[in-house]
Protein backbone atom coordinates (compact mmCIF):
# COMPACT_ATOMS: atom_id res chain seq x y z
CA UNK A 1 0.00 0.00 0.00
CA UNK A 2 1.00 3.57 -0.61
CA UNK A 3 1.73 5.61 2.56
CA UNK A 4 3.28 8.62 1.74
CA UNK A 5 4.02 10.19 -1.56
CA UNK A 6 5.93 13.71 -2.66
CA UNK A 7 6.38 15.47 -5.59
CA UNK A 8 9.35 18.08 -7.02
CA UNK A 9 7.89 19.68 -9.82
CA UNK A 10 7.95 22.84 -11.96
CA UNK A 11 9.67 24.81 -9.00
CA UNK A 12 7.04 23.21 -6.68
CA UNK A 13 7.67 20.56 -3.98
CA UNK A 14 4.58 18.60 -2.19
CA UNK A 15 4.59 16.68 0.21
CA UNK A 16 1.50 13.82 0.57
CA UNK A 17 -0.53 16.58 -0.86
CA UNK A 18 0.53 19.51 0.96
CA UNK A 19 3.08 22.27 -0.71
CA UNK A 20 6.08 22.07 1.29
CA UNK A 21 8.25 24.84 -0.96
CA UNK A 22 7.08 26.68 -4.40
CA UNK A 23 9.31 29.49 -5.77
CA UNK A 24 8.16 31.00 -9.33
CA UNK A 25 11.12 33.45 -9.09
CA UNK A 26 14.17 30.29 -8.96
CA UNK A 27 15.46 29.86 -12.50
CA UNK A 28 17.33 27.10 -12.21
CA UNK A 29 17.61 23.52 -10.96
CA UNK A 30 20.30 24.18 -8.37
CA UNK A 31 18.74 26.91 -6.69
CA UNK A 32 15.55 25.42 -6.34
CA UNK A 33 17.27 22.53 -5.25
CA UNK A 34 19.28 24.20 -2.46
CA UNK A 35 16.30 26.06 -1.22
CA UNK A 36 14.92 22.66 -0.21
CA UNK A 37 18.28 21.34 1.65
CA UNK A 38 18.04 24.26 3.48
CA UNK A 39 14.44 23.93 4.45
CA UNK A 40 14.92 20.49 5.01
CA UNK A 41 17.60 21.34 7.60
CA UNK A 42 19.93 18.85 6.11
CA UNK A 43 23.47 19.30 7.16
CA UNK A 44 25.29 16.42 4.65
CA UNK A 45 28.28 18.39 2.68
CA UNK A 46 28.39 15.28 0.55
CA UNK A 47 25.22 16.85 -1.23
CA UNK A 48 27.48 19.17 -2.99
CA UNK A 49 29.13 16.90 -4.57
CA UNK A 50 26.28 15.06 -6.05
CA UNK A 51 25.55 15.75 -10.22
CA UNK A 52 22.10 16.95 -10.28
CA UNK A 53 20.20 13.73 -10.98
CA UNK A 54 21.45 12.44 -7.50
CA UNK A 55 20.79 15.77 -6.20
CA UNK A 56 17.05 15.22 -7.35
CA UNK A 57 16.71 12.25 -5.98
CA UNK A 58 18.14 12.66 -2.78
CA UNK A 59 16.31 15.89 -2.25
CA UNK A 60 12.56 14.16 -2.52
CA UNK A 61 13.37 11.07 -0.60
CA UNK A 62 14.41 13.11 2.14
CA UNK A 63 10.77 15.26 1.42
CA UNK A 64 9.70 11.43 1.65
CA UNK A 65 11.18 10.14 4.33
CA UNK A 66 11.02 13.30 6.74
CA UNK A 67 9.27 12.95 9.85
CA UNK A 68 9.09 8.79 8.82
CA UNK A 69 11.42 7.17 10.88
CA UNK A 70 10.95 4.24 9.08
CA UNK A 71 14.62 2.71 10.18
CA UNK A 72 12.75 2.21 13.04
CA UNK A 73 9.79 0.23 11.97
CA UNK A 74 12.28 -2.18 9.53
CA UNK A 75 15.44 -3.53 9.51
CA UNK A 76 18.29 -1.82 6.57
CA UNK A 77 18.00 -4.77 5.17
CA UNK A 78 14.34 -4.37 4.72
CA UNK A 79 14.06 -1.12 3.07
CA UNK A 80 14.06 -1.57 -1.19
CA UNK A 81 14.26 0.77 -4.01
CA UNK A 82 12.65 0.69 -7.24
CA UNK A 83 13.42 4.28 -9.75
CA UNK A 84 12.95 4.89 -12.97
CA UNK A 85 13.35 7.62 -15.97
CA UNK A 86 13.67 8.36 -19.61
CA UNK A 87 16.95 9.92 -19.65
CA UNK A 88 19.20 7.74 -17.34
CA UNK A 89 22.17 10.17 -16.43
CA UNK A 90 22.24 11.85 -19.86
CA UNK A 91 22.51 15.21 -17.83
CA UNK A 92 25.71 14.10 -16.41
CA UNK A 93 27.28 12.12 -19.57
CA UNK A 94 26.92 14.91 -21.52
CA UNK A 95 28.81 17.13 -18.65
CA UNK A 96 31.66 14.27 -18.53
CA UNK A 97 31.75 14.27 -22.53
CA UNK A 98 32.62 18.09 -22.31
CA UNK A 99 35.96 17.23 -19.97
CA UNK A 100 37.39 14.38 -22.95
CA UNK A 101 36.22 15.99 -26.15
CA UNK A 102 38.92 18.03 -26.77
CA UNK A 103 42.15 16.00 -27.56
CA UNK A 104 44.25 19.22 -26.51
CA UNK A 105 42.07 19.84 -23.06
CA UNK A 106 41.66 15.66 -22.30
CA UNK A 107 41.27 16.33 -19.00
CA UNK A 108 38.38 13.89 -17.30
CA UNK A 109 37.16 14.45 -14.31
CA UNK A 110 36.52 12.29 -12.05
CA UNK A 111 33.95 13.53 -9.57
CA UNK A 112 31.98 13.60 -12.78
CA UNK A 113 32.81 10.67 -14.04
CA UNK A 114 31.36 8.95 -10.86
CA UNK A 115 27.81 9.70 -11.44
CA UNK A 116 27.31 8.61 -15.46
CA UNK A 117 24.90 5.79 -14.44
CA UNK A 118 21.82 6.86 -12.75
CA UNK A 119 21.51 4.03 -10.19
CA UNK A 120 24.60 5.60 -8.09
CA UNK A 121 21.92 8.02 -6.70
CA UNK A 122 20.17 4.74 -5.52
CA UNK A 123 23.63 4.16 -3.78
CA UNK A 124 23.74 7.95 -2.53
CA UNK A 125 20.22 7.44 -0.69
CA UNK A 126 21.18 3.78 1.03
CA UNK A 127 24.47 5.74 1.91
CA UNK A 128 22.87 8.53 3.45
CA UNK A 129 19.67 6.50 5.19
CA UNK A 130 22.02 3.11 5.60
CA UNK A 131 19.35 1.18 3.46
CA UNK A 132 20.93 -2.28 2.15
CA UNK A 133 17.36 -3.71 0.53
CA UNK A 134 17.12 -4.99 -2.98
CA UNK A 135 17.45 -1.88 -5.80
CA UNK A 136 16.47 -1.67 -9.37
CA UNK A 137 16.81 1.83 -11.19
CA UNK A 138 14.71 1.25 -14.90
CA UNK A 139 15.20 3.43 -18.09
CA UNK A 140 11.64 3.47 -19.89
CA UNK A 141 10.33 5.94 -22.08
CA UNK A 142 7.17 7.14 -20.51
CA UNK A 143 6.75 7.47 -16.75
CA UNK A 144 5.01 3.87 -16.35
CA UNK A 145 3.47 4.08 -12.54
CA UNK A 146 2.09 0.97 -13.12
CA UNK A 147 4.87 -1.02 -13.66
CA UNK A 148 6.97 0.77 -11.05
CA UNK A 149 4.68 -0.31 -8.36
CA UNK A 150 3.96 -3.71 -9.91
CA UNK A 151 7.76 -4.60 -9.47
CA UNK A 152 8.08 -2.75 -5.90
CA UNK A 153 4.91 -4.80 -4.89
CA UNK A 154 6.51 -8.02 -6.65
CA UNK A 155 9.38 -7.46 -4.27
CA UNK A 156 7.27 -6.32 -1.08
CA UNK A 157 5.36 -10.02 -1.80
CA UNK A 158 8.42 -12.45 -2.77
CA UNK A 159 11.15 -11.70 -0.60
CA UNK A 160 12.77 -9.89 2.38
CA UNK A 161 11.53 -6.65 1.52
CA UNK A 162 9.16 -5.06 3.59
CA UNK A 163 9.23 -1.38 2.25
CA UNK A 164 10.11 0.26 -0.97
CA UNK A 165 10.70 3.73 -1.94
CA UNK A 166 10.01 4.04 -5.23
CA UNK A 167 9.24 6.06 -8.54
CA UNK A 168 10.24 8.66 -11.24
CA UNK A 169 12.92 10.77 -10.94
CA UNK A 170 13.44 12.62 -14.40
CA UNK A 171 16.64 15.26 -15.27
CA UNK A 172 17.66 17.22 -18.17
CA UNK A 173 19.15 20.67 -18.15
CA UNK A 174 16.21 22.47 -18.94
CA UNK A 175 13.56 20.18 -17.26
CA UNK A 176 13.27 18.27 -13.76
CA UNK A 177 10.16 16.30 -12.28
CA UNK A 178 10.46 13.67 -9.83
CA UNK A 179 7.72 11.43 -8.10
CA UNK A 180 8.47 9.29 -5.21
CA UNK A 181 5.85 7.05 -3.32
CA UNK A 182 6.27 4.86 0.00
CA UNK A 183 4.94 1.52 -0.23
CA UNK A 184 4.76 -0.12 3.50
CA UNK A 185 3.59 -3.69 4.17
CA UNK A 186 0.62 -3.64 7.47
CA UNK A 187 3.20 -5.50 9.11
CA UNK A 188 4.44 -3.23 12.40
CA UNK A 189 2.19 -0.19 12.01
CA UNK A 190 -1.49 -0.66 11.75
CA UNK A 191 -2.30 2.64 11.58
CA UNK A 192 -1.24 2.92 7.90
CA UNK A 193 -3.12 4.97 5.95
CA UNK A 194 -3.50 4.25 2.23
CA UNK A 195 -3.53 6.89 -0.47
CA UNK A 196 -4.90 6.47 -4.23
CA UNK A 197 -2.53 5.99 -6.73
CA UNK A 198 -5.02 7.84 -9.56
CA UNK A 199 -5.21 10.89 -7.05
CA UNK A 200 -1.85 11.50 -6.98
CA UNK A 201 -1.26 10.54 -10.28
CA UNK A 202 -3.90 13.45 -11.06
CA UNK A 203 -2.00 15.70 -8.56
CA UNK A 204 1.54 15.31 -10.14
CA UNK A 205 -0.33 15.78 -13.85
CA UNK A 206 -1.89 18.76 -12.60
CA UNK A 207 1.88 20.34 -12.10
CA UNK A 208 2.83 20.01 -16.09
CA UNK A 209 2.93 17.78 -18.80
CA UNK A 210 4.44 14.79 -18.37
CA UNK A 211 4.82 12.03 -20.32
CA UNK A 212 2.36 9.58 -19.27
CA UNK B 1 57.38 34.16 0.43
CA UNK B 2 54.56 36.31 -0.90
CA UNK B 3 53.92 34.20 -3.78
CA UNK B 4 53.91 30.72 -1.58
CA UNK B 5 51.21 32.78 0.46
CA UNK B 6 49.21 33.57 -2.66
CA UNK B 7 49.55 30.30 -4.06
CA UNK B 8 48.36 28.53 -1.15
CA UNK B 9 45.11 31.17 -1.35
CA UNK B 10 44.66 29.94 -4.90
CA UNK B 11 45.21 26.26 -4.25
CA UNK B 12 42.38 26.66 -1.05
CA UNK B 13 39.83 28.41 -3.86
CA UNK B 14 40.34 25.62 -6.35
CA UNK B 15 39.71 23.00 -3.79
CA UNK B 16 36.97 24.75 -2.69
CA UNK B 17 35.47 25.04 -6.14
CA UNK B 18 36.69 22.09 -8.05
CA UNK B 19 35.44 19.38 -4.96
CA UNK B 20 32.11 21.53 -4.36
CA UNK B 21 33.15 22.19 -0.60
CA UNK B 22 30.32 25.00 -0.29
CA UNK B 23 29.98 25.17 3.36
CA UNK B 24 33.56 26.23 3.67
CA UNK B 25 35.90 29.19 3.83
CA UNK B 26 39.77 29.30 2.34
CA UNK B 27 39.83 30.37 6.06
CA UNK B 28 38.39 27.13 7.16
CA UNK B 29 41.35 25.21 5.52
CA UNK B 30 44.44 24.78 7.45
CA UNK B 31 47.01 24.86 5.52
CA UNK B 32 49.65 22.43 7.23
CA UNK B 33 46.61 19.89 8.29
CA UNK B 34 46.23 16.46 6.29
CA UNK B 35 43.61 16.33 3.69
CA UNK B 36 42.23 13.30 4.37
CA UNK B 37 41.11 11.18 6.56
CA UNK B 38 41.33 14.28 8.99
CA UNK B 39 41.63 17.84 8.39
CA UNK B 40 39.15 18.40 5.54
CA UNK B 41 38.15 14.40 5.20
CA UNK B 42 38.54 13.98 1.85
CA UNK B 43 38.10 10.89 -0.43
CA UNK B 44 39.34 9.07 -3.00
CA UNK B 45 37.44 10.70 -5.89
CA UNK B 46 38.82 13.63 -3.78
CA UNK B 47 42.24 13.05 -4.71
CA UNK B 48 41.56 12.19 -8.25
CA UNK B 49 40.73 15.63 -8.70
CA UNK B 50 43.10 16.89 -6.90
CA UNK B 51 45.82 15.06 -9.05
CA UNK B 52 43.68 16.70 -12.33
CA UNK B 53 43.94 19.95 -10.81
CA UNK B 54 47.87 19.51 -10.11
CA UNK B 55 48.12 18.60 -13.40
CA UNK B 56 45.59 20.95 -15.55
CA UNK B 57 46.37 23.97 -13.97
CA UNK B 58 50.06 23.48 -12.53
CA UNK B 59 51.03 20.76 -15.39
CA UNK B 60 52.48 18.57 -12.88
CA UNK B 61 52.24 15.00 -13.40
CA UNK B 62 52.41 12.66 -9.91
CA UNK B 63 54.23 9.30 -10.90
CA UNK B 64 53.81 7.42 -8.25
CA UNK B 65 51.57 6.19 -5.14
CA UNK B 66 53.88 7.12 -2.86
CA UNK B 67 55.13 10.19 -4.59
CA UNK B 68 51.08 11.08 -4.71
CA UNK B 69 51.06 10.63 -0.81
CA UNK B 70 53.40 12.96 0.09
CA UNK B 71 52.22 15.91 -2.64
CA UNK B 72 48.51 15.44 -1.72
CA UNK B 73 49.22 14.98 2.38
CA UNK B 74 48.48 19.12 2.38
CA UNK B 75 47.71 22.28 0.91
CA UNK B 76 51.55 23.24 2.08
CA UNK B 77 52.42 20.26 0.38
CA UNK B 78 50.91 20.62 -3.06
CA UNK B 79 52.06 24.18 -2.89
CA UNK B 80 55.72 23.13 -2.25
CA UNK B 81 55.40 20.53 -5.27
CA UNK B 82 54.19 23.55 -7.20
CA UNK B 83 57.27 25.86 -6.44
CA UNK B 84 59.88 23.42 -7.38
CA UNK B 85 58.06 22.25 -9.94
CA UNK B 86 57.93 25.71 -11.19
CA UNK B 87 62.03 26.86 -10.32
CA UNK B 88 62.86 23.45 -12.36
CA UNK B 89 61.08 24.59 -15.24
Amino acid sequence: MITAYSIIKNNVSIVNGKPFLADNNTETFSKFVEQLYKKLNIHYPKFYKMDNLTKLGFINSELLLQNKNINSYYSEDEIGLVFANKSSSLDTDLKFYSTIENRNQYFPSPSVFVYTLPNIMLGEICIRNRFKGENAFFIMEKFDSEFILEYSRLLLDTNRTECCIAGWVELLPDNFESLFFLLEKKKYNNNLKTLELKNIIRQYEDYGAINH
Amino acid sequence: MKIMEQLIIELKEKIIKNLNLKDLTIEDIDTEAPLFVEGLGLDSIDALDLIVILEKDYGIKIESIDEGKNILNSVKSMAEKIMSHNSEN
